[in-house]
Formats: structure tokens, sequence, C-alpha cells
């Protein structure tokens, strides 16, 4: 029983299909658990006041922006390596999900500074990278879409998201540079000094774990999807050849 | 049931009502997908056991 | 591969070939920024920077999309790629072509339209000094995009989309160069990482864009 069993389309079909209605119904409940106790049974912050329930879907969002990304560039270089479909196919579903992530970290980011800092937008390091890597996105999408032949549109996404990941690091570390920012540093670090306190740690976990199982419910959904389109794809080739 | 929100009510309702419509698109247009073309496979391949059959 | 650059230069110095055009862009956009912004000359000077940068790049942009684009159409591509010098080799040297014809007049026009623009003084010297060092690197990243985008019937506006995020570091560095230069400040460390960019760009995108011409190929 090895991982690469997976990539065989049948198997996988076989196992997402089975795993899939828990995956989803995991982080439905998990989602809705985080969040209804988040925003109904945590206090306000002293400073902040009640705009610190925000978090509940910044930070979430925010790492799984970032996490989809990542799983995209191993899947590509699976593909690149091994040439999986399933791996190319996976990586082009979860695109769109952590284009949607970085629309939540973004809106709600701005939802938040704005009674906090006083802005809507500040051109702060973190908010920044985000707008890049929701153009990273655009951009990975839009390659996707713009290249007919399935094989060769997989390949040049893979190349694109590599040196995209670079040039999303060097990215971070030039706005880093250019401004030090009004963020707040890490929440989640395991330096206990600046974490946030226990009473908004717990429920945080709870939406952070429901918005992972999101991430793969939507990942397998959508890799399912895009493996019955591209045997839809070959079928109707058939057809016209026929 | 509704806690006390305070003054900034708009700032944290408007981002969860944000989110979870964002939320619901992706899943909507995922599983809007994923069904039709589910569909048309079921289609084809019917159309297509017949002329082989 | 030095006639493969002569015969790069001719081409795009022919009419037609689209030399002078990335200039005349980068012109009105120096002429353009003051008629919208107003001519106070502390505001321009505090600007000048980044509009000279941001005028370079979006020039740059301009002429990407012929890199390989009309190679690729009368089949001169297959040719170079199965010809003797190893495809990053070519990559390479039309990326150097493209900077010749583009990155480098940008480079020595820039300091005119830096008058237009109110440059302090002690800016001129690091304006060039950060487009000599960072030009190069938009014309090989620009080269990759090309090379990602060259079997894509009006992939302009997708190679825009595709090239702009990677021209961040680049354009936040060269900016901030000109930025304490002009200011008369200390510009060793921007220098520095906009040139570290560079040299791995040139170092390393000609083989990403040697294999996505490859699979462009297949």
């Amino acid at each position: 029983m090895s991982f690469w069993e997976y990539a065989n389309p049948k198997k996988f079909m076989q196992t997402s299909s089975w795993a899939l209605p828990w995956v989803a119904g995991l982080s439905v409940l998990a989602l809705a658990g985080g969040l209804v106790w988040g925003f109904f049974f945590t206090p306000d912050d002293y400073k902040q006041g009640s705009t610190v329930k925000i978090i509940y879907l910044h930070v979430p969002s925010a790492m799984m922006a970032i996490n989809a990304w990542v799983m995209m560039l191993v899947a590509s270089l699976i593909w690149l390596v091994r040439r999986h479909h399933v791996s190319a196919l996976a990586a082009k579903a979860a695109a769109p999900i952590g284009l949607t992530f970085t629309a939540i970290a973004l809106v709600t980011g701005m939802m938040w500074g704005q009674p906090m800092w006083g802005t809507w937008w500040a051109w702060d390091p973190r908010l920044t990278s985000f707008l890049i890597l929701g153009l990273f996105y655009l951009g990975y999408m839009a390659l996707w879409q713009a290249v007919e032949d399935p094989d060769t549109a997989a390949d040049l996404t893979s190349v694109l998201c590599m040196v995209g990941s670079v040039f999303a690091l060097l990215s971070r570390y030039a706005v880093n540079f250019w401004n030090q920012g009004l963020h707040q540093g890490a929440s989640l670090s395991m330096d206990k000094e600046e974490n946030v306190s226990d009473v908004y740690w717990f429920p945080l976990l709870v939406c952070i774990s429901g918005f992972v199982l999101l991430f793969l419910a939507l990942v397998l959904m959508r890799t399912r999807t895009e493996i019955r389109a591209r045997r839809l794809q070959a079928l109707l080739a058939r057809e016209r050849l026929a | 049931m509704m806690p006390e929100l305070g003054k900034y009510a708009g700032a944290v309702l408007s981002s969860y009502a944000a989110s979870l419509a964002l939320l619901a698109l992706v899943v909507a247009v995922s599983v809007w997908r994923g069904r039709r073309v589910k569909q048309q496979l079921a289609e084809v391949e019917a159309r297509q056991g017949q002329n082989n059959g | 591969m030095i006639a493969l650059l002569i015969r790069d230069l001719r081409l795009a110095i022919r009419a037609g070939g689209g030399f002078g055009l990335g200039l005349a862009f980068f012109l009105l956009v120096a002429v353009l920024v003051p008629l919208g912004v107003g001519p106070d000359s502390s505001v321009l000077a505090k600007i000048a920077p980044g509009i000279l940068w941001v005028g370079a790049l979006l020039s740059c942009l301009l002429s990407l999309d012929r890199i390989f684009a009309l190679d690729f159409e009368d089949g001169s591509l297959d040719l170079l790629a199965t010809s003797p010098i190893p495809l990053e080799g070519v990559v390479a040297i039309k990326a150097l072509a493209h900077w010749l014809v583009t990155g480098l007049p940008l480079t020595l026009a820039a300091p005119v339209l830096a008058v237009l623009l109110n440059l302090p003084t002690p800016g001129y010297v690091w304006l060039v000094a950060s487009l000599t060092a960072g030009t190069p690197a938009l014309s090989v990243i620009g080269a990759f995009g090309a090379a990602l985008t060259v079997g894509i019937k009006r992939g302009g506006l997708l190679l825009s989309l595709l090239v702009l995020p990677l021209y961040v570091p680049t354009l936040i560095f060269g900016a901030e160069v000109v930025k304490r230069g002009a200011l008369a400040m200390e510009v060793g460390v921007p220098l520095l990482l906009l040139s570290g960019i560079t040299a791995g760009a040139v170092a390393l995108l000609p083989f990403a864009a040697a294999a996505a011409i490859r699979v462009n190929l297949r």
C-alpha cells in the first residue's frame, strides 16, 4: 500500500468518493463549531473590542492561502518528476480555492484595519504581499485557461509555479524591506510572549482545522471534477474521430 | 442571543458576511461545475456504450 | 551565438521592429504624470524615483511578446531548438538582445526625463546605476514570461499578468535605491539586493525559459 497508488485516477476516484463526504462533513462541523464558539462565546479584547472576533476568519484563511500555494508547488513538482496526471489536476483544482482564501484574508484584513488602524488599506508588508500572492494566483489560473493542450498547460503552469514561488518569497522580503508596517506579529508562533491568549486560541484552533478540512474537501471535489472533465474530453475526441 | 458587539458591530458583521459569502461562492461554483461535468460524462458514456455494444 | 545576437538586433532596429516604441512610451509617462499630478516641484521630486522606475518597467513590458513570437511563427525557433547552441544559450542571447534595444536606451534616457520630473541632483547617479543593475533582470524575467506564452495566440495581456508580479522585487529595490540616492542616504543594501536578484535571474531563468520553450515546441 503506497501513496503512489493514488496516482492512478481510478484508485483516486474510488478512495476520494469514500473520503469526500467524511472530510466535507467534518469541515462543516469544525467550521460551524469554531465560528459559533468564536463569535458568540468569546469575550471582547480590552484594546480591540469586538473586532478581535475577525481573527477566526482572518488568520485561518491567510494561513491556508499560503498553504494552498505550497500544496500547488508540491503537486507541480510531483507532476514534473513523476508525470502523474492526478497531481497536475490537483494543483489546477487548488488554485481558485487559494485565490478565494487570499480574498477573504484581504477583505477581513481591510475591515479589521479600518477601525484599528484608521484606514481601509495601508501599504503594509503583509497586506502588500497578499495582494501580490493574489496576482500570482490569477496569473497561474489564466495560464491554465489559455493553453489548450492539457499536458502542455500542466507543464507550463508547473514551471510558472516553481519560478513564482521563488519570486513570491523575494517579494515578501522586498516589501518587508520597503515598509515596516502596522501589522501585528505572528499570533501563533511558539513564542508564548506574543501569542494570543488561550480564550481566543482554542476556538481559533478549531477554525483553522475547519479551514484545512474545507480546503481538503474542495480540492478532492474539484480534482474529481477535473478528472471527469479530462475523461469527457477524451471521449468526445474519440467520438469525433469515429 | 446576539452578543454585544459595541461600536465595531459593522466591521465584525460585514467581515463574517463577506467571508461566508466568498466561501459559499467557491463551494457553489465547485459543486455546480462538478455536477455538470458528471452529468455530461454520464451522457457521453451512455451514448458511446450503445455505439460500441 | 554572436550571429544570432546580431540578427536579433537587426530585426529589432528595422522598421516595425518595435525599437523606439518603448522609449516613446517612457517619454509619454514622464510627460503625462506631471500633467496629472500638477506642477508642484516638491511633489514631483518626491515621486520621481517611483515614476521613473514604473515607467521603465512598463516600457520594457511593451516589447516582450516580440522576443519569441515572430521566431515561433515562422519556424525559426524550431531550427534554433535543434541547432548546436543549447536552447538556454538562445534564451540568454535573446534576452540580451531585448535588453540592448530596450533596457539600455531606457537607462540612457532616464536622466534626461528625470529633469522633467525634478529629481534631486544626488539621485542621477543612482538612477542610472539602479537601472543598469535592474533592467537586465526585467529582460530575463520577460523572456521567461514570453517563453511560457509563446504558443498562445494574442498572449500579450496574459504575458503582462504573468510577468508583473515577478517584477515586484526588482521594482521595489530599484526605486528604493533612487529614492535613497535622491535624499543622499546610504544606498548600498538595496543596490546589492537589486544586483543579487538580477544575477540570480540571469543565471537561473534561462533554464526555466528553455524548459518552457521545449514544452511549447513539443
